[in-house]
């Protein structure tokens, strides 16, 4: 469970947030939508606390997070390019984030192999493929079993098998309780996975809640044109 | 379990430590070294030397070798940061990565080559002149290892960065000297010495220079803001003052990055 109150967030003279208030529940992917810079960066990197919010405050299961660090145990995240120290291995790099996170709570090797990633172990992640890179961002998110997840266009630069791997996994996640939040361009693979929606707009909360909500509204039976119809709307 | 700080820290060493320019500023630290050291044949001038090096080579290696570390790094730093670890311990692990590293390159650099000169019996080495010159050394590295951070933490244009290193490293090595010799010259009717003792105390390399030319008993050497160190302060007070007015100067750049950085949008 993740909530937001009245969060904003200014850059000199533009206010990328402009009091958000949403909840993530667990149990459910959310997903967040909006146009290009409509402030969904700042809103998952505040959670994540790494953009400094300029008021409000994040609860992560139930916990302030703002100057708490220790909530990041709980979360696994996805950022939209993932990028590794050049000099470093991915075996090395996995098990720098273990020493700083503790003991794996799932298995290592399962999940390398899930997502096909064991035959790059020993490679120094400069040469990985932007999917490749993908991939171990998947596993290190993935890895500690967190209560939460956030997914910042996790599949951009997977191929299908990877993708579709990746999609039964966070479904997974999702049936065991988790709270997953999730961005991507790709409308028809927010309509396969989520079952909420926060929509965006310079900064303000337009709609948030059920899919099935967004549809009697909009009375458009597919997502991307309900979400289209918001966005003329407002 | 040990304290973040020391895990970025680590990881941070190791990651500089296979980077090739590292170790190639080391071997070029130790060429010079060598080449002063082999070409004349004193090896106290050679010392003095080397302190010219320090004075001219080291604070704009740390300063461009910071700043791309810095920059290359920030993917590090970003990752990181999602994981449940303090932001200033992500701060200082890298400070004392970087600082450290670029001392231990330094250190390396001019003693193997003074280690070497008297292991062979090639001559007497000074060795309290060489530990002062690898004490200095050290200093102006993690001076301008942390003015590199904050340069660094501040712009998120590297190139900017990168140019006003350059220039703050032009004022500080060229222009400061200029301009305090116009001002000892254009006042020399007033008491002036205690304001020159203060204004050389504003940078970090003629403290470099006061603090080995203290420890030489060579007058001629000791130029004008020396010889004030010796006179008003002796070499004890004049040691002492130029010694933390050098951690001052790594500290309150460094305390400054941290603040910048505890602040920043990543």
């Amino acid at each position: 469970m993740v909530r937001v109150e009245e969060l904003t967030k200014r850059y000199g003279a533009l206010e990328a947030l402009k009091g958000v208030t949403a909840e993530f529940p667990p149990g459910k992917v959310t997903a967040v939508v909006g146009p290009n810079a409509s402030g969904k960066s700042t809103l998952m990197k505040s959670i994540l606390g790494l953009v400094v919010p300029s008021g409000g405050e994040v609860y992560v299961l139930g916990e302030p997070a703002r100057k708490n660090p220790r909530v990041r145990e709980h979360i696994g995240y996805m950022p939209q390019d993932p990028r590794f120290p050049e000099n470093t291995t991915v075996r090395e790099v996995v098990r720098w984030i273990e020493e700083l996170r503790g003991a794996p709570k799932l298995d290592l090797d399962g999940l390398l192999e899930y997502f096909g990633l064991s035959p790059h172990l020993d490679q120094p992640t400069r040469v990985l493929s932007g999917g490749t890179r993908q991939k171990l961002s998947a596993v290190l998110a993935f890895l500690f079993d967190p209560e939460v997840l956030i997914l910042d266009e996790p599949t951009a630069g997977l191929d299908p098998l990877a993708s579709s791997r990746f999609k039964d996994r966070v479904a997974a996640e999702r049936d065991r309780g988790k709270t997953v939040i999730l961005t991507s361009h790709v409308m028809s693979e927010l309509e396969e996975l989520a079952e909420r929606l926060v929509f965006l707009l310079e900064g303000e909360v337009v709609f948030a809640g059920d899919l099935e909500e967004l549809r009697e509204k909009t009375g458009e039976a597919r997502l991307e044109r309900a979400v289209a119809r918001l966005m003329e709307a407002s | 379990m040990r304290g973040p700080v020391y895990k970025i820290f680590k990881y941070t060493l190791f990651d500089l430590l296979r980077s090739r320019w590292l170790s190639s500023y080391a071997v070029l630290i130790g060429l010079m070294t060598v080449g002063l050291l082999y070409l004349g044949d004193d090896p106290t001038q050679a010392a003095v030397s080397v302190l010219n090096l320090v004075i001219l080579v080291v604070p704009l290696v740390s300063l461009v070798l910071g700043l791309m570390y810095h920059y290359a790094n920030r993917d590090f730093a970003l990752l990181v940061l999602t994981q449940p670890v303090p932001r200033g311990s992500v701060f200082w692990g890298q400070l004392l990565g970087l600082g450290l590293s670029l001392t231990g390159a330094y250190l390396v650099g001019v003693l193997v080559p003074f280690a070497a000169f008297s292991a062979f019996g090639m001559g007497e080495v000074d060795w309290p002149t060489v530990g002062m010159l690898l004490f200095v050394g050290a200093m102006v590295t993690l001076v301008f290892s942390s003015l590199a951070l904050y340069l660094g933490v501040g712009n998120d244009e590297r190139v900017r960065a990168l140019g006003v290193a350059i220039a703050v490293w032009f004022v500080l090595t060229f222009v400061y000297d200029s301009l305090l010799l116009a001002f000892i010259i254009l006042a020399q009717a007033y008491p002036i010495d205690r304001w020159v003792i203060g204004l050389s105390m504003l940078n970090p390399i003629d403290l470099a220079r006061v603090l080995v030319l203290l420890h030489l008993d060579t007058a001629a050497l000791m130029g004008y803001t020396g010889a004030l160190f010796k006179k008003f302060l002796g070499t004890g007070m004049g040691t002492t003052a130029a010694v933390l007015a050098l951690v001052l100067w790594t500290a309150v750049p460094a305390w400054l990055a941290g603040r910048v950085f505890a602040r920043k949008d990543f």
